[in-house]
């Protein structure tokens, strides 16, 4: 596996839903900028978790990748190839190669769809394989998720929410693609359920050496299953780093609350643990403050936050961060 | 901790419903006590009885469907169960509160939060409106909400998720409850937001010291707050005992489980989850023995025939209801 080389190159992409205001004639009165001038790369074989709290912009990323978004400015380079140079047809060829699992299996799946019909329905899409030959390729990617196949002809509402997860993550891995986006894949399960998950996507990644943007807000999770993790806030990429680096030396003051913040089943630990509580609520991506966008909530802001958006730079190798007092922390 | 009286008191609770698709049993017999000022964690998956049986408690199983079908609760010596609809209302908002899972959908969006949070002053406690004004600002301000005066003219929608779960927390608070149900509280949060209602609610218990159930799914949370755990599984309590018990001397095997599913911030790398293999039975037709047989890997013949009962497992307080617990000694937290 050649780990260094990136399958995905994002350059300051930028994703704004405008806001439109009048009943008749429509005025262009703001944007929610979503994500905002991130940059970041996808190794190849690697998990990168992406992590942030409620509306930080991280779903949109995942999208906006697949160009299921199509992105206001920036640039996603996907194996040497511009993707937003291409045109539908050519788009249409890519999209083998990189896909999707959602985050909630109740509603993802066609209820009026047989689970077979629903893994093979990518083969047909992209006219991979026909009769026998999809048939036995719909058999062995059930076999793969560990479901049984013999359900091919069962409907989803007869499946547990763990077991649709799995008919959706053989659904994703119809057309052998390099990249799965996972979004929020085991936020809808029960504790021991997600775990069966996980330990299914960290197989399949070593079986079928598959790259994964695992997006998650369980940070213990993202944790546990990435190489390298990125925090977001705001729609902005404030850190990014090797997990452990970024656990044990959290350079960005949100991160270090973040990490602080999780709950640790552990009452020895708990009682070591220094507690950091963020003061007050995310603001609103159409009105973000100047500045340092983490500004209204940061512990340690100085007057340049309030002036200045710190620049994302490589603080130490492999150790991005994007905070005027970064390196205070190193 | 030995001196504190029992605030309430659980025999052999069993709540069912009955729907089409048969009988569901959601609760199966279940007892504990619980002290004044206690904070008690109640820990399960979807399902597992949690919810209901606080809702029990609440007498807010909509019946039918629901029944008690057993049992008694006991609320300082008053039996919940045998009181009238009348006495009942009384208890509910003035002894016992609950806070609900959602704070997006238990508000009223065309009420304003202040006249929400009066409604059980001028109901209970006989204030007029300005009093409960007054007071309702006042319970605004202790839970955390900046210019409480002001924002109580507010609608819900213009509060965000953690403000209206801190309006909800001041509305249980407005009749000094002596227990406080929380259920699911901070799920639908995110998690600094999550860590700032935790730390608010810590530090309601020590100033006004109101004893709290908290359930939830997440074993960190109780960690970090509860003194004593109810672990439970298909409406059983399976095991019970304090934090420290429940997580460094692990006597049952899905508590034990359930530990080893979760990811550590502090793991080491490369370590795999212990996933619990299976699903929770089927509520409707439950196994005549040990409800956890099918997915347990310590199992024998005995636990298929029959209910292993809630027993002593040496710690203070600590009790489980497996045949093999003396097998099992795990600290689930330590892999």
């Amino acid at each position: 596996m050649n780990e260094q080389r990136p399958l995905v190159q994002i350059r300051n992409l930028k994703k704004y839903f405008p806001i439109y205001e009048g009943a008749i004639i429509q005025r262009h009165v703001g944007d929610i900028k979503a994500v905002d001038n991130v940059s970041f790369d996808i190794l190849h074989g690697e998990t990168l978790g992406l992590v942030g709290e409620t509306g930080c912009g991280k779903t949109t990323v995942g999208r906006t990748i697949l160009y299921l978004y199509e992105p206001t400015d920036g640039q996603i380079i996907f194996n040497d190839i511009d993707l937003v140079s291409l045109n539908e047809s050519e788009m249409r060829k890519m999209r083998h190669r990189m896909q999707m699992i959602f985050q909630d299996p109740y509603a993802s799946l066609n209820p009026r769809m047989t689970v077979g019909s629903i893994v093979s329905s990518p083969l047909e899409v992209h006219k991979v394989a026909k009769g026998k030959l999809k048939r036995d390729r719909v058999n062995q990617l059930l076999d793969m998720v560990g479901l049984n196949p013999d359900f091919v002809n069962r409907y989803p509402h007869e499946f547990s929410g763990g077991q649709r997860q799995r008919i959706g993550i053989a659904r994703a891995l119809a057309l052998n693609p390099d990249l799965v986006i996972c979004d929020e894949p085991i936020s809808s399960l029960d504790v021991s359920i997600q775990a069966q998950v996980v330990n299914l996507l960290e197989e399949l990644q070593e079986k079928l050496g598959l790259t994964y943007l695992f997006i998650a807000h369980d940070l213990s999770m993202v944790r546990h299953i990435s190489n390298r993790m990125a925090v977001m806030y705001l729609g902005k990429i404030v850190e990014l780093a090797d997990r452990d680096d970024l656990y044990l030396n959290p350079l960005h003051p949100y991160t270090q609350a973040l990490m602080a913040a999780v709950p640790v089943p552990d009452p020895d630990i708990v009682k070591k643990r220094v507690r950091i509580i963020l003061e007050g609520d995310i603001p609103s991506p159409a009105n973000p403050p100047p500045g340092c966008n983490f500004n209204t909530r940061c512990p340690i802001t100085e007057e340049i936050c309030f002036q200045e958006d710190p620049e994302f730079i490589e603080r130490k190798p492999g150790h991005w961060a994007a905070c005027h007092f970064a390196e205070r922390f190193l | 901790m030995n001196n504190k009286s029992t605030l309430l008191k659980i025999k052999n609770l069993e709540t069912r419903f009955y729907t089409e698709d048969g009988v569901v049993h959601a609760v199966n017999g279940i007892s504990y006590d619980m002290e004044e000022s206690e904070i008690l964690g109640v820990v399960g998956e979807s399902g597992c009885g949690k919810s209901v049986h606080a809702l029990s408690i609440m007498r807010l199983i909509p019946d039918p469907p629901g029944k008690i079908e057993n049992g008694e609760i006991f609320l300082n010596d008053r039996n919940l169960l045998t009181i009238s609809d009348n006495e009942m209302r009384q208890i509910r908002g003035s002894h016992i509160a609950m806070v609900f899972q959602d704070p997006m959908t238990s508000l009223n969006p065309v009420y304003t939060v202040g006249d929400q949070i009066s409604e059980a002053l001028l109901l209970h406690q006989g204030m007029d409106k300005k009093e409960a004004r007054d007071r309702s600002a006042e319970l605004l301000s202790l839970v955390g909400i900046p210019d409480a005066s002001k924002r109580l003219d507010d609608y819900p929608h213009q509060f965000s998720g953690g403000m209206r779960q801190r309006a909800m927390i001041a509305m249980a608070l407005s009749c000094n409850p002596s227990l406080l149900i929380a259920d699911e509280p901070t799920t639908a949060l995110d998690v600094t937001i999550q860590a700032q209602i935790v730390e608010l609610v810590r530090r309601l218990q020590e100033n006004i010291g109101m004893a709290i159930m908290w359930i939830t799914h997440d074993l960190g949370i109780v960690a970090e707050l509860a003194e004593k755990i109810n672990v439970m599984y298909a409406g059983y309590i399976i095991e019970r005992g304090l934090v420290h018990d429940i997580y460094k001397q692990t006597r049952h095997p899905y508590t034990l489980g359930l530990l080893g599913s979760l990811p550590r911030l502090d793991a080491e790398p490369g370590t795999k989850l212990v996933s619990i293999p299976g699903l929770p039975p089927d509520l409707i037709a439950l196994p005549k023995g040990c409800p956890f047989y099918a997915r347990c890997t310590f199992r024998e013949d005995q636990c298929f025939e029959e209910m292993p009962v809630l027993e002593p497992a040496g710690g203070y307080e600590h009790k489980v209801a497996c045949w093999k617990w003396e097998k099992i000694n795990g600290s689930g937290v330590q892999r």
